[in-house]
């Protein structure tokens, strides 16, 4: 018995050492997410629970109460629905166009080029093509005046639909790039075999089509409201960032500045908000999506 | 019949959507001449050194941004796919997580964690957390791009050859491994440009002189360089894209990074 226990222990020690020789390979990527992603976010949520005495405290929390934070989370969080419902649907049946609705081949490769280019293109340039477009002084503001249409002083591109216009242009291209390829996962089978039983068009959109496409549109439409949620540039550049009345990823940034005047603990909880809210789109989407993986092939 | 009408006109719809704002931004940049249409705004861009400079110096951001993911990714994803299958989960949650912490938020728990320490009182101190926020932004893209590329080749009998032939890690790091996964990497370093020449949030809260606070500022004072302005990163976005495609990765949906 005694030289096999003796092998047995001397294998495990080897053992023990290969292992943690292997991890060290994985070190340096988890020490640069540790120091630039892990820490601060962690110790951010931690102070947001603190009070400037460094005590546990809910006080933080609760200053998220206030009438100025809770309608900037209310108008971020009707912005990024709107915009995903808008861009959503607006992609999705772009998206159908071009794969199984029956366009031209190189048609559909060209929108998905676009979409590549144009899912890149926001912030800063965006919003000024948006000013060259929409603005006082823009092209199709001009040219509607021409023909007697007047935009201003009714519409105004720093609005609340101003804003939803431009953060569409970047929610399309989104939708279109993730649901092209759920389009052509759709099998031809399923709709012969719809059709072989007599289903219209109608039928096999209503109770097979869409069914099956329903956790990947909505899943998408969830990513879309978080891209929105967490936009911060396009925001900025349009309404100057000022921070009263505004999207809350500029009343964060508005608190890097400004620690000495505010409480900084406030800064800490609106972060801490905002990351709950992404946490939740986030996680919806991978189960969205997991229940659409079932289906389809892509 | 009906079906096709249905698909030319949501797509006459999409294409409007996209083309009208590039159509009137690039018919703004050409009016900087009353009366006339010319490339007068461009030719200021151009010519104004401060474009010069952030240009440059986001240039020189986003190339270290791209070696740094490189040397972080390479080595990780190999490694993952030889010795720890297991951890790829993990790792693949870590990479995507900045989709979870928004950029803003980012650099605002590192504003913060940081404050009073060298990373934030210097000037090189700012540059290392710019850089460092961007590798972050990046993981997202060059993991999925590298991990693919690892997949398309034998990675376990490459090793075990150049292992028979006495080289070491380093080695058979680099000179087989990187050469082996460059185009897929090239992918992901396309989008990683695509996206830190254009960034807003992080460099204008750190208060760097990149391009994009370079854009921002320069609306407040001119009318017509800023459309000049969006055409120019417009282009800069497509050619890295176009690159991107060019090599080959096709149209695999590329989530965007931070507006």
């Amino acid at each position: 018995m005694a030289p096999l226990t003796r092998t047995e222990t001397s294998r495990s020690v080897i053992e023990r050492r290969a292992f943690s020789w292997t991890w060290l390979g994985v070190a340096p990527f988890f020490l640069f997410v540790a120091a630039f992603l892990i820490w601060p976010t962690l110790s951010i949520i931690a102070q947001s629970f603190l009070d400037q005495e460094r005590r546990l405290s809910l006080q933080n929390i609760l200053e998220l109460g206030r009438p100025f934070i809770v309608s900037s989370y209310v108008y971020s969080l009707q912005l990024s629905a709107v915009t995903a419902i808008g861009g959503g649907a607006l992609g999705g049946l772009l998206a159908y166009a071009i794969t199984i609705g029956g366009l031209p081949r190189p048609l559909r490769d060209a929108v998905l080029s676009f979409s590549g280019v144009a899912s890149n293109f926001a912030g800063v340039p965006l919003a000024f093509a948006f000013i060259a477009t929409l603005g006082q002084l823009g092209v199709v503001t001009q040219w509607l005046r021409s023909v007697g249409i007047n935009l201003y002083p009714a519409f105004s591109l720093y609005s609340f639909w101003g804003l939803s216009i431009v953060y569409i242009y970047f929610q399309i291209p989104l939708m279109v790039l993730i649901m092209g390829p759920a389009f052509e996962g759709m099998r031809r089978e399923w709709r012969e075999a719809a059709e072989s039983l007599g289903a219209t068009s109608w039928h096999y959109w209503r109770y097979v089509g869409l069914p099956i496409l329903l956790p990947s549109i909505l899943g998408t439409m969830v990513l879309l409201f978080g891209n929105a949620f967490g936009a911060h540039a396009t925001a900025f550049q349009l309404t100057g960032g000022g921070s009263q009345g505004n999207v809350v990823t500029i009343l964060i940034g508005a608190q890097i500045s400004s620690d000495a005047l505010a409480n900084p603990g406030l800064g800490n909880a609106l972060a801490l908000g905002m990351i709950v809210i992404m946490g939740v789109c986030i996680g919806l989407y991978t189960w969205l999506q997991r229940l659409s993986a079932r289906w389809l092939r892509s | 019949m009906l079906k096709r009408f249905w698909s030319w006109f949501w797509f006459i719809v999409g294409a409007t959507y996209f083309l009208v704002p590039l159509y009137a931004t690039f018919d703004f940049s050409l009016r900087a001449r009353r009366g006339d249409l010319s490339f007068a705004a461009y030719a200021n861009v151009l010519n104004d050194i401060r474009f010069v400079e952030s240009f440059w110096f986001s240039l020189q951001t986003a190339l270290a941004t791209i070696a740094i993911s490189a040397l972080v990714i390479v080595p990780t994803a190999y490694w993952v796919q030889l010795r720890l299958p297991r951890l790829r989960p993990v790792v693949e949650f870590f990479t995507l997580l900045p989709f979870v912490v928004p950029a803003v938020v980012l650099v605002f728990s590192l504003a913060r964690t940081y404050s009073r320490t060298p990373l934030t009182d210097s000037r090189e101190g700012l540059w290392v957390l710019l850089v460092g926020s961007y590798v972050i932004l990046s993981f997202p893209y060059m993991y999925r791009a590298v991990d693919t590329g690892l997949r398309s080749i034998n990675i376990h009998d490459l090793t075990e050859a150049a292992q028979s032939l006495g080289a070491g890690w380093f080695t058979i790091l680099a000179r087989v491994i990187f050469p082996n996964v460059y185009v897929a990497l090239l992918s992901g370093a396309f989008i990683t440009f695509a996206i830190v020449m254009g960034e807003f949030t992080i460099a204008a809260l750190l208060a760097q002189p990149a391009f994009g606070p370079y854009m921002n500022r320069l609306a407040s004072s001119r009318v017509y360089e800023p459309s000049a302005l969006a055409i120019i990163s417009f282009a800069l976005t497509w050619a890295a894209i176009a690159a991107l495609q060019w090599i080959g990765q096709g149209s695999q949906a590329r989530v965007a990074g931070p507006r």
